[in-house]
């Protein structure tokens, strides 16, 4: 960590804050009891993987127009650590779901959803990994992030389209939930989007060194060829 | 002159569609080979679920598309495959017509021996696991059409892809497989309403395939255009 990175540091109190909030201050669910709890950071991750998704879209729209590999570093970063976050959705999803419903996994369109995102973007992942050409691997995976990203709407959608069991908080009714479990909610959303955006600055910063590195070895390659020529 | 040069773009579709099935026609990798494995397939399923009557009809509609699906992967991978020796992909963009024709082509022939195959095979897997058949043509028709179409949309822009990958053919089905879930789903629901005594209603599966066939229609379609540079 270095002085331009000040603005990690405050990500500490903000992550305990979220946590009393979630796991004191805030009271146990009439039905579920404490189970309930799981559900901040379930919803602060479900959270994260829009926005990363989100961001991973763009970038790579924005790299097929700009021809830019800045670009394809931030949708690679964006998509990784979406990835990681949309486990932890699943992870959260599956215990909560043992306590709620009884079981650990139903094939309710939600969770189907999801769970064939998390899949297409692992796929997304793996392509890149199998790429040796950085303009080829970006170009390819630019083209499947966008289709990927198709199921993003769906999977938002999922629960308002068809008969889900998966509960809807958030409705145009307003959030259907007690004033100080809204308050929680927000709570860790906010700490969960703060530690995605230092995740993603430590991961482009990586990405870019990466780049770099593999620039200095090309070059030192030709240099080392035109020697012996 | 306009006249004359949209006839060219056309003539190159029909010239690329013509030169595809003329190669099947010699060399008969593709389609053939996956009708054999189709049949592979029946054969396999008949031996892990049985082929008793009443029990193979809960599962038939899904053992009926998965074996397509499987299939699908398998002729799908292949359709660049005669264009990577010798570079012929670039001589076919370089020759006269848009671009666009030569991919509307590919899914083309992908469409014609994904669809043929579903033609040959399904009587097989009516006679081969005892089922009557009690459906409505029309709707079955549509239903094998449009899960063809739904398939070879995103099936072609990706085999384009893994062609150009490290270990494209392990690559493929990872990343096409979970597109191609809502159609499994769509097709294989409309499917079992098909052939449920008494019939039930296909069309609201069918309406949402064709909804899934049209966004990864044109969706490749846009994308395509990157494809082609690297």
């Amino acid at each position: 960590m270095t002085k331009r990175d000040w603005w990690m540091w405050p990500f500490l109190p903000v992550m305990w804050i979220a946590c009393y909030l979630n796991f004191l201050w805030s009271p146990d669910d009439a039905q579920l009891g404490p189970s309930q709890r799981i559900f901040y950071f379930h919803m602060g991750a479900a959270t994260v993987v829009l926005v990363a998704y989100t961001i991973t879209l763009v970038s790579s729209i924005a790299y097929l127009v700009t021809r830019r590999l800045s670009w394809d570093r931030w949708a690679a970063a964006s998509a990784e650590i979406g990835t990681v976050f949309t486990a932890m959705v699943l992870v959260s999803g599956i215990l909560w779901g043992r306590a709620a419903w009884g079981v650990w996994w139903t094939w309710d369109p939600r969770l189907t959803t999801t769970v064939i995102l998390w899949v297409i973007f692992a796929g997304y992942l793996l392509l890149r990994e199998w790429s040796d050409n950085p303009e080829r691997r970006a170009l390819y995976s630019a083209v499947v992030a966008i289709l990927a990203y198709v199921d993003v709407p769906i999977d938002y959608m999922a629960v308002r389209w068809w008969n889900s069991i998966h509960p809807v908080v958030i409705t145009s009714q307003g959030i259907a939930m007690a004033p100080r479990m809204i308050v929680a909610m927000f709570v860790s959303m906010a700490a969960l989007l703060y530690l995605f955006a230092i995740w993603m600055a430590i991961r482009l910063r990586l990405l870019r060194a990466e780049a770099g590195l593999a620039d200095i070895k090309n070059r030192l390659f030709l240099a080392m060829q035109e020697l012996e020529g | 002159m306009a006249q004359q040069g949209r006839h060219r773009f056309i003539r190159k579709f029909w010239v690329i569609v013509g030169k595809d099935l003329l190669l099947e026609l010699r060399t008969k990798d593709t389609w053939v080979g996956m009708l054999a494995f189709v049949v592979m397939v029946i054969f396999l399923f008949a031996f892990a679920f049985g082929t008793d009557r009443s029990q193979v009809r809960q599962t038939f509609s899904g053992i009926l598309w998965l074996a397509f699906l499987f299939a699908g992967i398998l002729g799908v991978g292949r359709t660049y495959h005669h264009e990577m020796p010798e570079e012929a992909l670039v001589g076919l963009m370089l020759a006269p017509g848009e671009r666009t024709w030569i991919v509307v082509a590919k899914m083309s022939v992908a469409f014609c021996f994904m669809f043929g195959l579903e033609l040959v095979a399904s009587p097989l897997f009516f006679i081969l696991l005892n089922q009557p058949w009690t459906g409505r043509w029309a709707a079955y028709l549509a239903a094998l059409a449009l899960g063809a179409w739904g398939f070879v949309g995103v099936g072609t822009l990706l085999s384009a892809l893994a062609a150009n990958v490290r270990s494209g053919e392990a690559l493929l089905p990872l990343l096409l497989v979970p597109l191609e879930i809502p159609v499994l789903i769509t097709a294989v629901e409309a499917t079992r309403a098909i052939l449920a005594t008494p019939p039930g209603n296909p069309w609201g599966w069918l309406e949402g395939l064709l909804a899934y066939d049209v966004i990864f229609l044109a969706l490749p379609l846009v994308l395509y255009d990157y494809l082609w540079e690297v």
